[in-house]
């Protein structure tokens, strides 16, 4: 399956803008990806091991935290994974 | 200071786009590609503001909107080189919420001000530094780029 990469991440992907893995899972497409590129690692998952508040992560055009199996969800060679980082902010006035 | 550089097709719509909105924040993202001087950008994205709770000072972009932009980015050749957003009757300036909410490293922030219904200033401001820890916004110049 291909991990499209966001621009932010890009630097510690290799400049890559997306990565190809063969993982059955989503969980084991992301351990795939951080296990070629390290220093992704800190920048997704927090230090319990579980992916950073504001990385999201989209299966083809679905949440992942919202899917039934969540990470265990099984994947296909043309499967999609998305990592994009949240946006908001505002005067908050 | 660095330089972002924008069509001026793209610099008159995301203001447009705040005037449009206001008094409730707009928001989208910028599309454009790296050079050695910084982004370039060549188009934009609009987004819908999902914090209708309280949209007259908080935005938030869908991420799987932004899944969808990133992917007619991509078609386009292009990548998310940032965000804009406007600041209704508040001055354009990032403020403590747009930074603890910024998470796009190395990508520019643009922020315009919309007074009573009009666009006025326009700034730009880049998320550097290198982790959620050391992350700080450094104000850009704008370079609009005249068609031609």
């Amino acid at each position: 399956m291909t991990i499209f990469i966001p621009t932010p991440l890009r630097p510690y992907a290799g400049g890559k803008d997306s990565v190809e893995v063969s993982a059955t899972t989503i969980a084991g497409a992301l351990a795939e990806l951080t296990a070629a590129h390290p220093e992704l690692r800190k920048h997704l998952f927090n230090a319990e091991g579980k992916l950073r508040a504001f990385v999201n992560v989209y299966l083809n055009d679905e949440d992942v935290r919202y899917l039934p199996a969540k990470e265990a969800t099984e994947v296909s060679a043309a499967d999609t994974l998305s990592i994009i980082p949240s946006i908001a902010g505002g005067t908050g006035n | 200071m660095s330089v972002l550089r924008m069509t001026r097709a793209v610099f008159e719509a995301i203001r447009a786009h705040g005037e449009e909105t206001y008094p409730h924040e707009c928001c989208g993202a910028l599309l454009g590609t790296s050079t050695d001087a910084g982004w370039a950008i060549a188009s934009w994205g609009q987004a819908g503001n999902t914090r209708t709770d309280s949209a007259h000072n908080r935005y938030q972009i869908a991420p799987l909107e932004l899944v969808k932009i990133e992917r007619e980015a991509r078609r386009q050749g292009l990548g998310i080189a940032g965000f804009y957003h406007s600041h209704p009757d508040h001055p354009a300036h990032w403020s403590t919420t747009d930074l603890e909410e910024a998470h796009w490293l190395g990508c520019a922030y643009v922020i315009t001000a919309v007074a009573a219904g009009k666009a006025t200033v326009t700034n730009s401001f880049l998320l550097a530094g290198s982790s959620e820890e050391d992350k700080r916004f450094e104000q850009q110049a704008i370079d609009v780029e005249e068609p031609g």
